[in-house]
Formats: C-alpha cells, sequence, structure tokens
C-alpha cells in the first residue's frame, strides 16, 4: 500500500533525475564527490537522508530492499527506514543479505560476499575524508584536485610514530582507483577490506553535506597505510556467543552488573544463517 | 543471556502512541486548534515560517502543534512537506520600498520622511508576568486607530546613497542562486547567502551577530532602519508573459548601517548590511543584517578574522535543520563503531605497557 499524496519513492521525478545524473559522474569517477541538490526528507539529517535519496533515486517497483543499521535490520532506524520505503514504494523489504537488490546500510558492510547487480547503499555523515585536518571545503577541494594527500599521510606517519599503529579504527580512509582519497563512511576498519573489487555497485549518500560519490563494480579500493606498516583490520578477539562465529564482525554486550562481556555477531543476518550453538553451555 | 538491545517495530509503535497522548496533554482540557496557535501565537508561527523557509500560516501553525511547541522541530516538518512541492519559478523580487508598513523604525535618525512607526512591538513593554492572562478575559479592547499617512516611506540607506555616504550595492538581473537546488559551492556569491542567512537559525545568527558588536569582527552598527508590514508577491507565467498578483505577505527587512573606512580606490563612506525574513522577525532580521555585514568583510578589503566573517563556518552552521539533525543523530546506536574503538583502546594500552 503506497502512501496516497506521494510520488513512487517520496521525491518527484525530476529531482530523481538529479541524482541519477550525480550518480552517473561519480560512477564514472570512483571516489570523486559529486555535488548534488539534496533536499530536506522526512528524515532527520545525519540520520540516513543521503542514503535515503540514492535509495529513492534508483528503487524500482520490481526491487528487494534491505536495510542495515550497526549490521542489524532490527534496529530502529533502520526499521524506521524500512518502514518509510514500505510506505512510499510498495517493494518487497528482505532481512536476508542474498535475496537483496539493494542494501542500505549504516557503519556496516554485510558479511556475506555480495554478487554482481547488488547495489549497496551507504550513509554518509561527513564525506570529506581530510576533515579533521582540514575542515574547509574549498582547501580539501583543491588537495583532491591535485592529489595531494600528504596531510593524510603525515597524520598516519605521525600515529605510528607515536603509538605504533594508526589510530584510526572506523572511518578509514582509502584510495579509490589510485586515485581519490575516500571515506568509506564509518563502516569499521575492518570492513575496509570488502570494498575492493567489490562485484557489487557501491553507492554513497550524505544528505546534509549534499554530496554523493561512488565505488563501481571490481575497483580498486586500498586502505592507505605504509609498506613497512600495512593496513591492520581488527576484530574482538572472541567468538559469537550465538552462532560462534570467530570470522565476523562482533557487537560487545554487556550482560550483567559485574561488566561480564559477551559478543555477538553485529551482522543478524549472518548470525542467524549459521547453525546455533548448543545451549548446553547454559 | 542475550540482552533486548535492539529496538523493533513494536517499540516505535508504541513509543509514537506515547507521543501522541503526551502531545495532547490533560484530556480533560479543550484541544488547542490550529487556527488558535495561527492567531495567537502568532510570532512562533512566524519564525517556523521562517526557518521552515515556507510561507504559509496553516501549515507553519500544524507544524508547531504537531512538534508540541518545538520550533526546530516544526520548521523540520515544514521544510519536509516543502521540499515535497513543484517548483514553478522565481517570484518578481518584491519591493519593501512599496511595503504597507505597521511598523517601520530609524535609530539614525530623529524623525524622516514617513515619521516613526512602533507598530505592534514588545518594546518599552515592562517585561512584569501580566497576571491578568492568566485569567479568561473578555475581548481585548481595540487598539486606537489612526489615519494611515499616505506618504511614502524612503529607505534610510537610500536617502544616505543619494549623498554619496552610503556605498551604491551591486545591481544584476541574474536568476539567483537556489540553495534548495544547487549546494553551496564556496565561495558564495552573496545573493545564495543571504538566501541560507533568511532561513538560517534565529538563536545561532544572534549569537554570530552579538559576536561582532563585542570585537570578533567589529562592524560598528547602526539600525539604519527596520521595517514590518505586507508586501505584494507577483509571478509572471512564462505562457502569460506579464506579472500577476499572488497576494500578500508579511515581511520583516532591516538595514545596517556599518562604517567604512574606504579603500585605495574608494572614500570613505557606509556601508549596509541586509536582513530579510517571513514575518515578523525583528531580532532575526537584525541578527542577520549583523551577520551580513560580517561576510562582506573580504569583498570589503577587510581583515576576516572572526568567526561571523568566515563563509564557510557560518552557513555550514546556521542552518538549524541540518545542524539538529546531526548533532541529533548521536543518539543512534553508534555500537559497531565504539566496538572498533574499544578494541584499538585496548591494544593501544597493550602497547603502550608493553
Amino acid at each position: 500500500m503506497i502512501e496516497a499524496g506521494y510520488n513512487f519513492g517520496y521525491l518527484d521525478e525530476n529531482t530523481k533525475r538529479m541524482i541519477r545524473r550525480a550518480l552517473l559522474q561519480a560512477v564514472a569517477l570512483p571516489g570523486y564527490q559529486v555535488p548534488f541538490g539534496s533536499r530536506e526528507m522526512p528524515l532527520p539529517y545525519g540520520w540516513g537522508t543521503g542514503g535515503i535519496q540514492v535509495t529513492a533515486s534508483i528503487i524500482g517497483a520490481d526491487d528487494v530492499l534491505k536495510v542495515i543499521d550497526q549490521g542489524a535490520d532490527d534496529t530502529t532506524n533502520a526499521v524506521s527506514i524500512r518502514r518509510f520505503f514500505n510506505r512510499v514504494t510498495g517493494v518487497a523489504t528482505t532481512e536476508h543479505t542474498g535475496e537483496a537488490t539493494i542494501i542500505q546500510t549504516r557503519h556496516r558492510v554485510p558479511e556475506a560476499t555480495l554478487r554482481e547487480g547488488q547495489v549497496l547503499v551507504y550513509q554518509v555523515p561527513m564525506p570529506e575524508p581530510l576533515f579533521r585536518l582540514e575542515p574547509r571545503v574549498a582547501e580539501t577541494k583543491r588537495m583532491h584536485a591535485l592529489a595531494d594527500y600528504g596531510l593524510m599521510h603525515v597524520k598516519l606517519y605521525e600515529d605510528i610514530a607515536r603509538h605504533g599503529a594508526a589510530t584510526t579504527s572506523y572511518n578509514y580512509p582509502v584510495l579509490v582507483n589510485r586515485r581519490y582519497l575516500m571515506s568509506p563512511s564509518p563502516i569499521p576498519a575492518f570492513d575496509n577490506p570488502k570494498l575492493d573489487m567489490m562485484p557489487a555497485l557501491q553507492l554513497f549518500g550524505a544528505g546534509r553535506e549534499k554530496r554523493i560519490y561512488a565505488v563501481p563494480p571490481y575497483t580498486e579500493v586500498k586502505s592507505l597505510d605504509f609498506d613497512d606498516h600495512p593496513f591492520q583490520p581488527a576484530r574482538a578477539n572472541a567468538a559469537c556467543v550465538i552462532c560462534g562465529s570467530r570470522e565476523s564482525y562482533l557487537d560487545e554486550l554487556i550482560v550483567d552488573d559485574g561488566g561480564t562481556r559477551h559478543f555477538v555477531c553485529s551482522d543478524t543476518d549472518y548470525c542467524a544463517s549459521r547453525p546455533p550453538l548448543q545451549e548446553a553451555a547454559e | 543471556m542475550y540482552v533486548a538491545v535492539k529496538g523493533g517495530e513494536r517499540a516505535i509503535g508504541n513509543a509514537h502512541a506515547w507521543l501522541d497522548e503526551a502531545r495532547r496533554g490533560d484530556p480533560a482540557l479543550l484541544e488547542l486548534s490550529v487556527e488558535q496557535v495561527e492567531q495567537q501565537l502568532g510570532l512562533a508561527v512566524d519564525r517556523v515560517m521562517a526557518e521552515g523557509s515556507c510561507h504559509d500560516r496553516g501549515l507553519a501553525a500544524l507544524a508547531v502543534k504537531q512538534a508540541r511547541g518545538d520550533l526546530i522541530e516544526a520548521a523540520f516538518l515544514l521544510r519536509a512537506y516543502r521540499t515535497t512541492l513543484a517548483r514553478f519559478g522565481n517570484s518578481e523580487p518584491v519591493e519593501t520600498g512599496a511595503m504597507r508598513i505597521q511598523r517601520r523604525i530609524s535609530a539614525t535618525y530623529k524623525d524622516l520622511p514617513g515619521g516613526q512607526v512602533l507598530g505592534p512591538t514588545f518594546d518599552y513593554t515592562h517585561r512584569l508576568l501580566d497576571f491578568a492572562l492568566a485569567a479568561e478575559r473578555e475581548p481585548v479592547a481595540p487598539a486606537p486607530e489612526g489615519v494611515a499617512d499616505p506618504a511614502p516611506m524612503p529607505r534610510v540607506t537610500e536617502l544616505l546613497a543619494k549623498e554619496g555616504l552610503m556605498r551604491r550595492e551591486e545591481t544584476s538581473d541574474a536568476e539567483p542562486p537556489d540553495l534548495t537546488r544547487d549546494p553551496l559551492n564556496f565561495p558564495v556569491p552573496r545573493a545564495a547567502w543571504l538566501q541560507a542567512l533568511a532561513r538560517g537559525d534565529e538563536g545561532f545568527l544572534l549569537g554570530l551577530g552579538y559576536s561582532t558588536q563585542r570585537g570578533y569582527g567589529n562592524s560598528h552598527p547602526f539600525a539604519g532602519e527596520i521595517r514590518m508590514g505586507e508586501v505584494t508577491v507577483e509571478f509572471t507565467p512564462p505562457e502569460l508573459g506579464f506579472a500577476i498578483e499572488l497576494g500578500e505577505i508579511v515581511l520583516t527587512e532591516c538595514q545596517m548601517v556599518n562604517q567604512f573606512a574606504g579603500s585605495k580606490s574608494e572614500p570613505p563612506q557606509f556601508t549596509r548590511g541586509y536582513g530579510l525574513v517571513f514575518g515578523h522577525g525583528e531580532r532575526k532580521a537584525m541578527a542577520m543584517a549583523l551577520v551580513d555585514r560580517g561576510l562582506r568583510a573580504e569583498e570589503l578589503g577587510e581583515p576576516v578574522d572572526a568567526p561571523a566573517q568566515s563563509q564557510e563556518f557560518v552557513l555550514y552552521h546556521c542552518d538549524n535543520v541540518e545542524a539538529t539533525g546531526f548533532v541529533e543523530h548521536l543518539k543512534l546506536p553508534h555500537y559497531v563503531d565504539f566496538q572498533s574503538e574499544l578494541e584499538k583502546l585496548r591494544s593501544l594500552r597493550q602497547e603502550a605497557g608493553r
């Protein structure tokens, strides 16, 4: 049942066309931030308006949509966004990564390998990977034009000199197609390797900052590092208490007043698709 | 064993049902009507129209009611509605010089053509709580009426400009930018920053404007003129080729007069800061005019070292719908990122302890 009084996908067709044009430019220039006429959405800025606009512009009646936040389908904001698209498009939704044609995500890349034909839409808070080092957008634009990323390398170097390792644990900057420095959005660095040569199309939408960028299928995405200090993704050294996985990214839970910690898969679909551990331990 | 850390559909539904109940308050009391909000909380409605960037008193009043009086939330509701409306084009420029004046004051001249018109103002009231208002009262006696002076009300800045003391503004008939369609691309032209300020947050602009008075981008302002009243909005449909009247809207305009030391090519003269907002929004119009003048520092060859003079600082942060969204998004779960920070911190501490 589509909400009366609204166009399919909420946005009017002219707006969708404008966004698709920005997407085409973004795909043609992997990692380059394309400015676009971001609209106010009925969800707040910072809560996924960029990803929502991208999804609204590419979604069709035959698509199957999955929405995750922190890897899970049942987090409140994912529920809210999925319900929004249900109201304004009526398309089928799923929680299974394999069934989805479009996956909108916040802060995670699904554990399951994505395939050709799927689209992964990232919600992006700050598209500019250099913003903590240089807040002026006019200046970072110039740095991207000249591929002048020395500032970021110096930051990495100082981290290593001071702490022995990069201190960035999420939103770890990547170089796309050996040209543009890009924010992978605040996914844990653990997820960065999944972006590299991914068969699926990756689209990034930043609504408040009014930028769109993309990584086309099978594009090289390299996490910034040094030859003698290679990039090291990290995860908690533990197993999921539900499925026992030692490969997936884990959420840490404090389960009692004594501070007892348990770990569970952040990707709920991945976790549910695996045989559960025996409950005998209870 | 597995604590319920993840929310679900039912929790959201229940929370929103509670919100509805809280909005209504004590059901023994009469429900507030949208018309009452529109009429009796008119300045809240004006602020929501200005920051919601949509001139519709009825919709703004509904937004105020729906938002339980949270005006930033109300502006957000109005923006989200506005964005679904088709854009037909630009109106003809409104002529504030021909405004049907409700209020017009100048702080630079004791008297001037057209005179000083105080209008419905809080100025000069004693801010004493009026307990009579708490009791339901008989209808208020109508305010005394005079005869409107038909004489035109020339702008103070124009009077100064004729004398050569006020710097002339650059004029252009070019299609104005529309920041709801094209993102800001720094450096932005004045027309675009005025647009951003006109829908910017009153509190933010108030603080920034205030900072220019306290030495952060000294601008030595005088309130040359503030006027508020109805202006006619006209639109020229391409198929007609001539302007038709769409109606009247209330605007508040402020022109600040500021010193300017002059430069190599220009003699010392006054410059202006400009503020214009929907409805009766005097504080906002004045703050906007101060910030506008601050942002002109570069154009006028003045040092650019204060926050109110930095385009990116002012324009990226004045929009309260953007700001509140991003600040409040910190409420969303961040456990994935936090987990990666936990692991990083533990490993760094381990490293340091070795």
